[in-house]
Formats: C-alpha cells, structure tokens, sequence
C-alpha cells in the first residue's frame, strides 16, 4: 500500500484504478478534470485504456460499448456535462450494463466555475439509477469503488457526484498500487439485451421501478450511510455531501442530536431512515443545491403517516442558491438547535460598532473595502488580439457578437466588450444562425475555441450551411483546452494514452463541409487579421477564419515589449486592448516585463510608434 | 485540538506550493492534515485562497470563518479580505507588497495598500508584516517569498512543526534545481521570524494580557441588553 497526499479527483481516480478500472474516459470540465489526467498518470503500461472524448456523449457511448463486453469503465464530466451526456445515459439506464459503469458527474455549488446549478442527485432520480454523494476525500476513495461493485451487481449504470469543494480538496489516502486491471470477459452478442425497442423499454421499465426499492434496502445496510446520536433524540440533522463534514465540524462529538448521513441519495435507503427517524419530531436537512433530501423526507413522511416535521430550503432554513458554507450551516443547526440566533449583519456590525467605540478603537469598525479583481485575459492572450481585430474592421458596422465556452467568454469585459451572447457550449454558431434570421442586415460573428468546436461546434456548421446561414465563423485556435487546465484534443496531435496521431485540421475540416472562403490567420498580426475579417464581411454566406496561435500558457515567452521615448502618453494602448501587463506607474505608461509575453498588439496600436519588441 | 492556516493571495504569486508544504510538513510529523484549494475561474490575477488544516477533529475542507489560527497573506489587501477566518487572538503575517488588480489601470479602484496595512496593524496584535522584496534581497527575486513566508512563521514560533521537518519537506516536495534557493530562503525567513519575535511580546501570548483594555462589567451588560432587545424583536417575529 502507498501512502500519497492527494486531491480528491485524484482519490476517485485511484480508486477507480483499485477497483480494476479498464476504461476511463470524458471531457475536461471544472471540477472534474483531474480523475482522468491522475488515470492517464498512474498507466504506466497503458493497461487502462484512457481518453480524452470529443464531448461527454461520445465518452458515454465509448464507455456503455466496453462495458457492453464486461469491462469497468468510468466516465467523467461536470454536471453540464451530463446535459450532454443524457441522451446515451437515459436510454442506458434502460438497457444496463455488463462490466460496472460509474458516470462521475462532478457538481458545482456556487457556482464557482459553471453556468448552472443542477443537481446531479435529481438527475439519477430522472434516470432511475443509483447515485453516490461523497462528503470527503477519503470517502470518495472508497465509495468509487463501492459504485463498480453496486453497478455489477445491478448491471447498471452508477452516477458518482462529486462537489467542488471534495474534488479540489486534499487528503492523505492509502492506495494499492498493484492492482491490475480487470480481465475483460468479452462482448457476447444479444440483440434482445443490447437493442434498445419499445419492448424492451417497457419491460425494463417496470423491472427498474420493481429493483430501485430493492437497491433502497441495500443501500439501508451500506455503510457509509450512518447515524450518529443516542436513541429518543427529537432532533435530527439529515446531511449529504460536503455539508455532511460542516455539520459534522459544527456538531463534533455530540450526541444530544441525532446526525443522519444520507451517502446514497437514490433509491433512497427507506428503511435505514424509517429506523433512524424513530422518535424524531423535527428535521434539519443540510445540503447543497437542490432540495432533495428534504423532499425526500416528505415524500416519506406521506407515505408512511409520520409526523416529524422537516426544515430545509423549503421552510426559509437553509439558502435556496449558491454553495453552502461552513458557517451557513453551523447557523442552520445553531438556530435549529435554539443554540445561536439567526445572524444579523445589521447587529453585528452594531455590536462591533459599540464596542469598538468602548475601546476607542474606531478603526476596527471601518474595514477598508479590498478591491475586486476580476479575471481577464491574460496578457499575450491571442484572442486578445482576435477580438480586436473583429472589433475594429467592423467598427461602425452593425455586427452581433456570439461567443462560446471557454476562456474567450472573458472577451465580453472592457474594453474589448466583443460577446454578446454566452449559453452553451458550441452555442454560439447556432444562436448567431437564430440572430440572422432576425435581422439579415446585421453581420453576424461566431467565436468558438478549437477544444468546442470538436466538442459541439462541428455539427452547428453543418446545419449554417443546409440553412444557408449568414455567418462569419471565427475559431479562436489555441491548440489546447486552455480554460479546464490545457487538455489536449483532436486538433493537438497527442491522446491521452500518449500517443502521436494525427491532428485533425480545422480548416481542413471547414473545407470539407463545404465552406468555401476559410482563412487561416495569426491574430497577432493585427492588419492580416484585420483584412481577413473585411474580406468576409463583404461576402454571403458561411464564411470562417482561423486565428491561430498558441495560448500564452504553454509556449516559452522569447521576447517582450517595452516603452520607448516616443511615449506621448496617450494611453491608446491601455484603452483599447486592456491588457494587464500594461499600466500606469507614477504617471508614466508602463510594461509590467515578467507579465508581458512580447506578443505586440499594443506596438501595433501605438499610434506613435513608442513601443518595441526585444527578442530574447 | 486542530490548527488551521489560511494562506491567501493573488494568483501566481506560489501560494499554492506554500501550503502543499505545509501539508507535507504535517504528514511528516505524523499529524492528520487536509487541505482545500481555491481553483477553476481564478486565474492568474484573480484573488486565490488555500486552507490547511492540521488535527483529528477535522471534518470540512474549508477552515470556518473565526477559526484560522494562522493567516499567511501575500498582500496586504487580500489579508483584509480574509480577516473574517482569523481567529480571536489569531496570527497574521503580511507581505507589505502591493498588488493592484490587473484592471487598475482601465478601472481605478483608488486602492493604495496603506489602508489596508493601517488597518491591519491597528486591529491585529499578532501582526507581522514583512516584504518579500526586503526578505528576497539576497536570493535575487522575490518568487522565493512562498518558502521565505513559511520560514518566518517557524521562526515567531506560529507552525510547531521543527525545523528539519520543514527542511525535509522542502528537500523532497521542490524540485531539485531549486532546493538550495528555497533553503535559503526559508533560512532567510526563519532568522526574520525570530526578530519579530522578540519584537513583538504578543505573539507568544494570550489576548487577553496585550488588549489595552478589557471591557468592563457595565459595559458588557449594556451590551448584552441591546444584544437581549434585539432578539426578542426577533424572536417575534420569526
């Protein structure tokens, strides 16, 4: 055994490895990157076949194919990720599995890094499968490998929900690094199984909703669903997930409060929570996001005749949104337990305000207010550069502006302000189509990074041209999936199992689908960059440009720029590109030279010429 | 009996190999250890916070607020912004270098640093302040203040981990090019964190002695009643 400090993506991977992982497969997505990169990391003799997929969908149905023949496969996404996913996941659930499938679906309350705020939980309800909610490092470690054995054992598929806050923390784990992967028992062919009819749908349905109560009273009998507490309390906290540890921090080793772990939110282990609510006449349920615990409980309280009443979202106990905090559940239970009064900004501050008046320490009171400091694009971005120059070859011009996922967002900020719309990935091209059908007179931009078009782009192209769409098509082509971490993808040339093959070309692609005006262009040439986009503003139809350079992150900087006696001081260069490496120190324009990267727009915009690359 | 250390900063500036030594650290002196890391749309620039929590009793990732026995800030700003973790008679170390945000120059948020550390010292009395330029001299750049900033918290005594367990630590987790620089550093550190020591009797003890003042009796009743009112407004209405 191998004792290792590590992230709680990294505890899921290697406890998928433990559990004789054969497939492990997905698309880059916070929280949930790391499990496939520590994967990739810990195959040393590619006995695990590791891939990055074009999108979630394609890593389901590559993961339900093995598992087809009897291999453990896991998949991993964030939960938007499984929006994408739930085509192959729903009818999966239908058919089953062979080999253990566990879908890693990686929640983020808050959200810190996501444009939702679904619950996974309630998507295993919808699908009708079991899912497993970790409320520690060391405990995703094992229920991993607990969600292949339940999948096995009920031949289906298995959600995982990880949050945030367990994914990127840390723990000390002990792992077996000698365990191989699983001896694949091969596929044997049943149509009547592997088929998905309208027969086969209707009698698997009634089988599923026949087995889920029985997977209830497995699960009544796992053992990471505890209670805590002695008998007669007439309190209970329910908890899952991370609020699980707050509550855990807050209540330590008390017992005049019953402390109930729900790990397996679906089916729901009825009769473990029938036994532990005996003589309980109010609930608190702490947990994040939707308020499926608490409904859950109610549903039960309804259908068993019980009495206990249940606080949560519903009743004003718990916030509605956002992620929970350590406190925000300390104060749930505090107020639930009569021990602490709801909290009052308004009074406390009034409290520290007379106090500190008592102790004539004013200043105590007045905290100075931190400034904010939002996320841009890094300095040297090339996309910089791209939306600068869409922005000034259409610059009083009616053009809308439709972005897409991915670093590139961050071109909606001042003083670029070049995305109008952001929804979903691949989004932009189709959505930018939806636009030109409103207004044919407006010019009509797409940008797509190249990890999104590969993800979901491609097929927003194709339905552009059988429309016969107006759009200019910008792919902002970094070479990597810059914003999850720098995942490689198709148009890299690497795979995850560290082979060289070969890159599939975007243009080439663009080509192939018939689109006839494709140009490719360095963005850090601002007039070619520039000409391009006039070029294909004057044409119909669907047109594309590549900007194409590599993100500032993963190439060695060779050159930077710097401030000349020309300087008139005019602060062009601050006002319209707003990189972050140029300021303004005691009144003199300045280039910050460890941020600067010496990519050059702001020499090229320099009305004056004060500005100057300097090779290394 | 858990410790918790907040170490808070603006992206790039190495917190994150700070606390994964802290970390380190503890596990080598046999101690339960998590730790928490702040990552995803903080990039470079963005404000970056890591938690490392030392003991058994240790269930959240996350150090409560009121609960950091250690702050390790990178800049004075972002010290302020983190001040709700810090525990009644925490301590703070406070890298006296000021970072303006990236977009200062489009959108002047006015902010100095001098408020901030006016505001810092006036309220925390297990305050060090310290400048990575000034500590770094030596070393040639101040990249190395996230080892250095670890030093000083052993030498004033705020970390109980010993010397040679930091030392090690640094030997096995930093990359072998740099070991040397990052021991000097951290030597660097450690000798500043024993001036300030002796500079600063607080540090070495409880609150309650170094407060000017303690509120009186009176005073904490005329307190409590308006604390009383409050509630009982409350109270009636919820």
């Amino acid at each position: 055994m191998k004792k290792e400090y590590v992230m709680g993506n990294a505890a899921i991977a290697l406890g998928a490895i433990a559990a004789g992982v054969n497939v492990v497969c997905g698309y880059p997505g916070t929280p949930s990157s790391e499990i496939i990169e520590t994967v990739a990391k810990h195959n040393p003799d590619k006995a695990i076949h590791v891939e990055w997929s074009i999108n979630e969908k394609a890593a389901m149905e590559v993961a339900a194919g093995a598992s087809y023949a009897g291999a453990r496969c896991m998949v991993t996404m964030k939960m938007m990720g499984l929006n994408v996913a739930s085509d192959a996941l729903m009818s999966l659930a239908y058919v089953g599995v062979e080999g253990g499938l566990v879908v890693v679906s990686a929640d983020d309350p808050g959200p810190i890094s996501s444009q939702t705020e679904q619950d996974t939980r309630l998507f295993a309800k919808y699908c009708r499968i079991p899912v497993f909610d970790p409320s520690s490092v060391e405990e995703a470690y094992q229920m991993i490998q607990d969600a292949f054995e339940y999948s096995e054992k009920y031949k289906t598929p298995v959600l995982f929900r990880p949050t945030t806050r367990i994914d990127h923390a840390y723990a000390n784990i002990e792992y077996d690094e000698t365990v191989k992967p699983k001896e694949i028992p091969g596929f044997v062919k049943n149509s009547k199984r592997f088929v998905i009819f309208p027969r086969l749908s209707r009698m698997n349905h009634e089988m599923i909703e026949k087995r889920n109560p029985q997977i209830g009273d497995d699960f009544s009998n796992y053992k990471c669903n505890t209670v805590a507490g002695d008998e007669g309390c007439k309190k209970a906290i329910v908890a899952g997930g991370v609020s699980y540890a707050y509550a855990k921090e807050y209540l330590q080793k008390r017992t005049d409060v019953k402390l109930i772990h729900v790990a397996t939110p679906h089916p729901l282990p009825e009769k473990f929570l029938l036994d532990a609510l005996k003589g309980v006449e109010e609930v608190l349920v702490c947990e994040e996001l939707f308020p499926y615990l608490e409904e859950e409980l109610l549903l039960l309280a309804g259908k068993h005749h019980l009495t206990y009443r249940v606080l949560g979202k519903h009743t004003g106990n718990s916030p509605l949104a956002g992620e929970n905090t350590s406190e925000d559940v300390a104060e749930a239970i505090g107020v639930f337990l009569k021990e602490v009064s709801p909290k009052d900004e308004e009074f406390i501050h009034k409290i520290e305000q007379i106090k500190g008046q008592l102790l004539g320490n004013e200043s105590a009171v007045n905290v100075p207010k931190p400034p904010m400091r939002p996320p841009v694009l890094c300095a040297g971005c090339p996309h910089r550069a791209s939306f600068y120059a869409v922005k000034k070859a259409m610059k009083g011009k009616k053009a809308n502006f439709s972005g897409d996922i991915g670093c590139y967002t961050l071109g909606n900020a001042m003083p670029l302000d070049m995305v109008d719309t952001c929804l979903c990935m691949g989004a932009g091209i189709t959505m930018a189509q939806g636009l030109h059908w409103t207004d044919e007179d407006c010019v009509n931009f797409a940008f797509v990074g190249d990890s999104t078009f590969f993800a979901s782009g491609m097929t927003g192209v194709a339905n552009a041209i059988y429309n016969n769409a107006d759009l200019i098509l910008c792919v902002l082509d970094n070479s990597t999936t810059a914003m999850t971490g720098h995942q490689p993808h198709p148009g890299t040339g690497i795979n995850m199992m560290g082979d060289v093959v070969n890159k599939i070309p975007i243009e080439g692609v663009l080509r192939g689908m018939g689109i006839e005006k494709v140009l490719t262009v360095n963005p850090l040439d601002l007039e070619a960059a520039k000409k391009a986009v006039s070029e294909c503003a004057e044409c119909k139809g669907v047109k594309a440009i590549i900007f194409k350079s590599p993100c500032v992150a993963i190439v060695k900087k060779e050159a930077e720029c710097r401030i000349n006696e020309n300087c008139i001081g005019c602060q062009s260069c601050i006002r319209e590109i707003g990189c972050p490496a140029i300021s303004i120190v005691d009144g003199a324009v300045t280039i910050d030279s460890a941020m600067c990267t010496g990519c050059t727009l702001c020499a090229q915009v320099c009305p004056v010429g004060a500005i100057e690359k300097e090779v290394h | 009996m858990s410790y918790n250390i907040l170490l808070c900063g603006v992206g790039g500036q190495g917190t994150v190999l700070a606390s994964k030594l802290l970390a380190a650290a503890a596990g080598r002196a046999d101690r339960t250890v998590h730790s928490a890391e702040t990552i995803g749309m903080a990039q470079r620039g963005g404000p970056v916070t890591s938690h490392v929590r030392i003991g058994d009793d240790v269930y959240s990732p996350l150090i409560p607020k009121s609960c950091a026995d250690l702050i390790i800030a990178f800049e004075p700003s972002e010290a302020v912004r983190n001040l709700p973790y810090l525990k009644e008679n925490g301590a703070l170390i406070v890298n006296t270098s000021v970072i303006l945000p990236v977009t200062e120059s489009l959108n002047p948020s006015g902010y100095t640093g001098t408020e901030m550390i006016a505001y810092l010292r006036s309220t925390i009395d297990k305050c060090i302040m310290v400048n990575d330029g000034a500590l770094c001299e030596s070393l040639g750049s101040t990249k190395f203040f996230n080892v250095a900033v670890l030093g000083v918290a052993q030498g004033a005594g705020l970390i109980d981990f010993t010397e040679e367990d930091m030392l090690d630590t640094i030997r096995s987790t930093v990359k072998a090019a740099f070991v040397d620089k990052n021991i000097e550093a951290f030597k660097a550190g450690l000798q500043a964190g024993a001036e300030e020591k002796e500079k600063n009797p607080a540090l070495a003890e409880g609150k309650e002695e170094i407060l000017q003042r303690k509120l009186t009796v009176e005073e904490v009743e005329q307190i409590n009643a308006l604390k009383k009112e409050i509630e009982d407004k409350r109270n009636k209405s919820y």
